[in-house]
């Protein structure tokens, strides 16, 4: 390391880091803190994201590239699918079943950081910056794949046979051994559907209408209430305000007391209680 | 006075057989099992009959040498580095005068113990161990080394324990054995630091490496190895401090106290003490404390020997004294070399003879030693009571029987000293005399003579003849062998090889007179004790009020209390400390640990609550440390 | 501005990151955790790879990634069985492994 070489990186630089590293910070400490998993997710993916850019600003393009393809666009979201299938409605409570847990973990959290980050920036203070020109940057990708296939040649093999051995492995856990027959054919389920069941039809999806679209609007029945089977479940089916339906001689008449701005009687807030949940 | 020794050709260089023949034996008999209880005792007594002919052989084609000393080399025992000790035996006159004593009075007693244990279910075992120690003796006697010699000695005390202990369902013989074990292992400790100090000072143990160079030492290494050798000796011929042992053996069979602790075993002390004559006589210090020594155990033995009612506990304990004789004529230097060595010869004879004439009464009086119950037997033992008389008088030092000629040779060494010191041994040598004059007449007053005291249901008779037959032989011996070694066959000429010419030292004392002295002072001692025991009547059973003198001599003048607070209390309490020790201390500490680390892993345990993000509070905690370790390391 | 601050950058994402797998009991928001984590990691390879001019920083990133790709797949694929067993997608309620 020759004791003139760069040390201080430009100015642009520094500006990404001291923007994008709280980013990267908060997303962390979101991760941990929040209740609910799926929101720990998403905060994953946001450090994520923020990580993927310094990649990018290191010179490492490809790096950075593949972060977000590969880390953030196929990990978490492989993440929010077990989520969604496993543990969205078991969040932690916050009470700490282990005495002394939270204590010690902070204290050591603490004490790590500091001893780990104090000894690093003591030892890399004077870490020079390799001076790479824009020819430089643009060999970046054939450089790796010089490297990778033939320095680390055999490592990628290996990794490749990881990668396979992983799903491999991934097919034999997840998979649930069924009896044969235990699977009822096409005749058998629909059968079951006609002759037990009260609706053999195909049930119907949340309603439309003029003011609300929905997964939470139920549809309508014929007769004009409202069908709760309509609606996921998990999501509380809200009350519409509906347009009233022309069906006889007193709905026709003063468009405002159809409309109801005569009297000024609130015919419910549009949206509701269970207003603010649809997104 | 070191006599080249050459190495030994024709029988001598066959020499080794006189060992290997009783230790065939044994082993045999040992191994054989039960399949030999039949002719068992007499392979026993075959091997040391052909011993002792063997030895005869040897001795004389030993006297036929113009150096008359042959060593035997025979192979190599120790071979390490520095160390090469090469066993092998040194066939010179000394150890022909012991190796003779040893086959001879042993094959004798080996024919007297088959009548003797005829009717012992066990006597195969007997011979066998008989057998060990033949072999274990004449290994002591003829090893050319002191650790061939150190051999021999364990080997005669391995055997001594064995058969105190034959019939070892009898508690009191069981604990004697060990008794006579443990002290003699007291000794033992003293013998073997001799010759560690020996090997590390010199070099080597053999007798000749040793003699030759012990000059080299300092004045003290010299004086502290002939104390040394002079506790091991003490310990195997029962010379105080370590005397306790000898008359507590008397549990054995009689056969076994005839010739281990009469005539052999006790006599290695004084062979060791003649053999390392070289290294005493740089010493002057050491030779004076054998001399203390062997006065006053001389005396301890006359005075305990008095008080006692059985019969083979006086013959102990005049053992005992007799060989406090022998070592205080080996404390006198060259003069006594000699006469202590004939004294030891003629003990032999007659105290064996004594002692299988004791089994010969017992034998007649169902296995009873109690001399307050015996009287009269001279009329229904008469071979035993001419043998036994022989023997008597030949202990007492009646004119021209063996003891006469060799007590006054040790008397006459004793006062050729000339200093207050000659006197001084001199009178304690004619005292002993006396009193032994005394204790032994008693025994045969209260054994022989007088009415007869017998229990109830006892038919003394005489015993078989192949009993008889050795005892009439020590008999014999004890009456010619004084002459014989002082005067037709000087023993002292015999021994020059080992000891040098025999000095012509200006008697200071006529010897005339001083056998007359000393007559006089053994008849006054048969006197008196025909005035306080022949001419009463001797009780049955023992009187109680008597003066503290007796009462000392019947304790043995407390030589057991003293040992047993000074040694046995303390090794008690010493025990039963560290008992409470090990108990309290060890255990407590071990299952106090055990104890702690159950309870301390079962309180770990709780850390495994099971729960993932415990653990993971535990790996980030660690990690925490380790970083901080390394910032720690890198920045200090 | 120095590189060294997107290292202590990452440094604290990483520690969030941590904390996180500490603290939340949902099996799926602790694997989320982990993935920033990860991403942490990477941030700092890349910006190493800029210090030394090459790219093999990158390519290292590069693979980070696609092993996370794996191991997120087949850890969904586990989270999804134990629920379908258990019910539950709590780390708490996986606690028989203890004293």
């Amino acid at each position: 390391m020759t004791p003139d070489a760069e040390v201080v990186v430009s100015t642009g630089e520094a500006v990404v880091f001291w923007v994008l590293g709280p980013v990267a910070l908060a997303g962390a400490l979101g991760m941990v803190f929040s209740r609910s998993a799926v929101h720990s997710a998403l905060w994953l993916v946001n450090t994520m994201l923020a990580l993927g850019v310094f990649y990018v600003v290191q010179s490492a393009p490809f790096l950075g590239a593949v972060q977000i393809i590969v880390y953030t666009g196929a990990i978490m979201i492989l993440f929010l699918f077990v989520l969604m299938l496993v543990g969205r409605d078991s969040s932690d409570s916050v009470v700490e079943t282990l005495r002394g847990q939270r204590v010690a973990a902070a204290v050591l959290g603490v004490g790590f950081a500091g001893l780990v980050g104090a000894g690093i920036a003591r030892a890399t203070q004077d870490l020079p910056v390799a001076a790479t020109s824009a020819a430089q940057a643009e060999r970046n990708i054939p450089a790796i794949a010089e490297l990778l296939f033939t320095r680390y040649l055999l490592a990628f093999e290996v990794t490749s046979a990881l990668l396979i051995t992983a799903a491999v492995g991934a097919m034999v856990l997840a998979h649930v051994e069924r009896e044969p027959g235990s699977r009822q054919s096409q005749k058998e389920l629909s059968r079951a559907r006609f002759l037990t069941s009260d609706r053999p039809q195909t049930p119907s999806g949340p309603g439309v209408y003029a003011r609300a679209n929905s997964v939470a609007a139920p549809a309508l029945l014929p007769d004009g209430r409202a069908d709760g089977s309509t609606v996921a479940t998990g999501v509380e089916p809200q009350e519409v305000e509906q347009m009233p339906r022309p069906t006889g001689r007193e709905q026709l008449g003063n468009p405002d007391a159809a409309l109801g701005t005569l009297d000024g009687t609130p015919s419910g807030t549009p949206g509701g209680r269970a207003g603010g949940e649809h997104r | 006075m070191s006599v080249e020794v050459l190495p030994a050709e024709g029988l001598l260089s066959a020499s080794w057989l006189l060992i290997a023949l009783p230790l065939a034996g044994a082993a045999v008999l040992l191994l054989g099992g039960r399949r030999t209880d039949r002719w068992g005792h007499l392979l026993g007594t075959a091997t040391v009959v052909t011993a002792f002919v063997l030895a005869v052989a040897c001795t004389a084609q030993l006297a036929g040498l113009d150096e008359r000393s042959a060593d035997v080399e025979l192979f190599t025992f120790i071979s390490a580095g520095e160390l090469d000790v090469t066993a092998g035996l040194l066939y010179d006159p000394l150890s022909a005068v012991f190796v003779l004593l040893i086959t001879g009075v042993g094959s004798l007693i080996h024919v007297y113990s088959i009548g003797y244990m005829a009717h012992d279910p066990a006597r195969r075992r007997f011979f066998a161990y008989l057998n060990l120690f033949v072999a274990a003796m004449l290994l002591l006697v003829l090893g050319n080394s002191f650790v061939a010699l150190y051999v021999g000695w364990e080997g005669v005390g391995l055997a001594s324990y064995l058969l105190i202990a034959f019939w070892y369902t009898r508690p009191a013989a069981a604990t004697a054995a060990k008794k006579a074990f443990i002290m003699n292992r007291v000794g033992d400790v003293g013998l073997a630091l001799a010759i560690f100090v020996m090997f590390a000072q010199l070099g080597t143990t053999s007798y000749a490496g040793v003699f030759g160079s012990v000059g080299t030492l300092a004045g003290g290494t010299i004086t502290a190895i002939g104390l040394l050798l002079l506790l091991g000796a003490c310990g195997k011929s029962g010379q105080f401090p370590l005397q306790a042992w000898l008359p507590d053996a008397m549990e054995g069979p009689t056969p076994v106290s005839a010739l281990i602790h009469a005539a052999t075993m006790v006599t290695a002390g004084v062979y060791l003490i003649a053999r390392s004559a070289p290294i005493y006589d740089l010493t002057p210090t050491a030779r004076a404390v054998v001399l203390a020594i062997g006065a006053l155990t001389l005396l301890i033995g006359a005075v305990a020997g008095c008080a006692f009612d059985d019969i083979k506990k006086v013959l102990a304990y005049s053992t005992v004294s007799q060989i406090g004789y022998m070592f205080l004529a080996v404390g006198l230097g060259p003069a006594g070399y000699v006469a202590g060595l004939a004294h030891l010869l003629a003990h032999g004879f007659f105290k064996a003879g004594l002692f299988l004439g004791a089994g010969s009464v017992m034998h007649a009086m169902d296995d009873s030693v109690d001399m307050r119950r015996f009287g009269g037997l001279a009329r229904k033992l008469p071979i035993t009571f001419v043998t036994f008389g022989l023997g008597y008088l030949a202990l007492i030092g009646f004119p021209f029987l063996s003891g006469y000629f060799t007590k006054d040779a040790i008397i006459e060494a004793a006062l050729d000293r000339g200093d207050g010191w000659g006197w001084v041994l001199g009178g304690i040598a004619v005292l002993g005399a006396g009193l032994t004059a005394f204790y032994m007449t008693r025994l045969m007053l209260m054994t022989f003579f007088g009415r007869a005291r017998w229990a109830d249901g006892v038919h003394p008779h005489e015993s078989p003849t192949v009993m008889t037959v050795p005892m009439i032989v020590l008999a014999v011996g004890s009456v010619g062998a004084g002459a014989l070694l002082v005067s037709v066959f000087p023993l002292s000429g015999w021994l020059e090889p080992v000891f040098g010419e025999p000095e012509e030292a200006a008697h200071v004392v006529a010897p005339a007179l001083v056998g007359l002295v000393v007559t006089v002072v053994m008849l006054l001692g048969v006197l008196v004790a025909w005035l306080f025991v022949g001419r009463r009547e001797v009780p049955v059973t023992a009187p109680a009020r008597v003066s503290v003198v007796t009462r000392a001599a019947r304790n043995a003048l407390y030589a057991d209390a003293v040992n047993e607070s000074l040694f046995m209390r303390p090794g008690q309490w010493l025990t039963r400390a560290l008992v409470w020790f090990d108990n309290r201390g060890v255990d407590g500490a071990v299952n106090g640990l055990a104890a702690g680390l159950g309870g301390s892993s079962s309180r770990l345990g709780r850390v495994q609550t099971g729960f993932v993000r415990s653990y993971a509070l535990g790996m980030l905690g660690g990690a925490v440390v380790v970083a901080g370790a390394l910032l720690a390391v890198t920045a200090g | 501005m120095t590189l060294s601050y997107y290292l202590v950058l990452a440094a604290i994402l990483f520690t969030i990151g941590a904390v996180g797998v500490l603290v939340r009991r949902n099996a799926i928001v602790v694997f989320m955790c982990v993935e920033l984590m990860l991403n942490s990691v990477n941030l700092t390879l890349v910006t190493f790879a800029r210090a030394t001019g090459t790219v093999d920083g990158q390519i290292m990133a590069f693979f980070v990634m696609v092993v996370a790709a794996a191991e997120v797949v087949v850890g969904l694929a586990i989270i999804m069985s134990i629920y379908r067993t258990r019910r539950s997608a709590s780390v708490d309620d996986a606690n028989l492994l203890k004293y």
